[in-house]
């Protein structure tokens, strides 16, 4: 066997990195899902909420980002 | 993108669109070298000129299509500024104005084929977190002195549990620029990438009649669907940097809960 082991072992935690990225999709659909019921249920208040749900969505996002950005370091830092 | 390797086969990187490279000659990427990327981010600038002053040079109370969406544009950031950082935030509306502007174009210009995106890249976004995060760290101390500290400090929370959360609010606070670049540059990379990674399956057909004569149209069909998605996210990501820029500054300007 050749090659490096850290190499390696770095490449695989980045592929698991990328796991946290399913994390952010489901709260961001959880965020915009619970939004758009609400707002069903009251389409007058909807409009001055959606910067709000913005908000919300780029909140939960961001830990989705974190993970990315772990496997950008494991790419290329380690 | 398309680069010729070994003379024979069409070898096509995804990436590559993301390379940095000098506009003249072939010398090496400098401090002061004027590169692709210098190229596009002045075309930018242009753009957004063209757009605000030339449309609103010659006022007509019955706009015309440019003047109406220079007119739009403004009424809505203003109106973002407002409803998110309050009535005393408006003094802080052209800086917010401009990175919206810029973001916007640079998103949409980077969507043109064969272009460049300039705001996929972490340094360019970095440099505007950055700015936006020392400003409004300043500018949070200049109006309410130590008192901003106070943006820390959950009142409404119970007493043991403040320092926790303190400490919680602490490193969220010094994690909001990089959160807040990388979003952009990554959804920005990411969705360019993609585009990219379809394009490359695109030409099988010229490499097998077979199973070409499926992927082609199916790759051809992706592009088109995400490429579709590709400008609603620009905007998105433009608008979701705007207003958090204006979260922060309603942070600065009135920090206790």
């Amino acid at each position: 066997m050749e090659g490096d082991v850290v190499q390696m072992g770095a490449y695989i935690g980045a592929g698991l990195a990328c796991t946290g990225m399913g994390g952010a999709a489901v709260g961001v659909g959880h965020v915009v899902g619970n939004f758009l019921s609400g707002a069903l249920r009251n389409p007058s208040a909807a409009g001055g909420q959606t910067a709000t749900m913005f908000i919300g969505i780029a909140f939960s996002e961001a830990l989705g980002i974190f993970s990315f950005l772990v496997a950008l370091l494991l790419m290329f830092a380690v | 993108m398309a680069s010729e390797s070994d003379g024979k086969e069409l070898v096509f990187h995804p990436m590559d669109q993301f390379i940095v490279k000098p506009l003249f000659g072939d010398g090496p990427v400098g401090l002061f070298t004027i590169t692709n990327v210098t190229m596009w981010m002045v075309l930018s600038i242009l753009c957004i000129i063209g757009l605000l002053v030339l449309s609103t040079s010659g006022k007509k109370s019955v706009p015309t299509r440019m003047q109406s969406i220079a007119e739009l544009a403004y009424g809505f950031i203003r109106k973002m500024v407002e409803d998110v950082a309050g009535k005393d935030a408006l003094p802080y509306f052209p800086y917010i104005m401009t990175l919206f502007m810029f973001i916007v174009f640079s998103n949409f210009l980077g969507l043109i084929p064969g272009s460049f995106t300039t705001t996929s890249h972490i340094a360019v976004t970095a440099v505007m977190a950055m700015a936006v995060f020392l400003a409004v760290t300043i500018l949070g101390f200049v109006k309410n002195g130590l008192g901003f500290l106070g943006v820390f400090w959950i009142s409404s929370a119970p007493l043991p549990l403040r320092p926790i959360l303190a400490l919680i609010e602490v490193i969220s606070y010094f994690v909001r620029p990089v959160s807040h670049s990388i979003r952009l540059a990554g959804n920005m990379m990411a969705g360019h990438a993609v585009i990219k990674v379809f394009a490359a399956f695109a030409p099988m057909v010229l490499i097998s009649t077979g199973i070409g004569l499926v992927v082609t149209p199916l790759s051809i069909l992706a592009i088109t669907a995400i490429y579709a998605l590709e400008v609603l996210v620009s905007f998105i990501q433009a608008y979701v940097f705007t207003i958090l820029t204006c979260v922060y500054l309603k942070d600065a300007l009135h920090p206790h809960h």
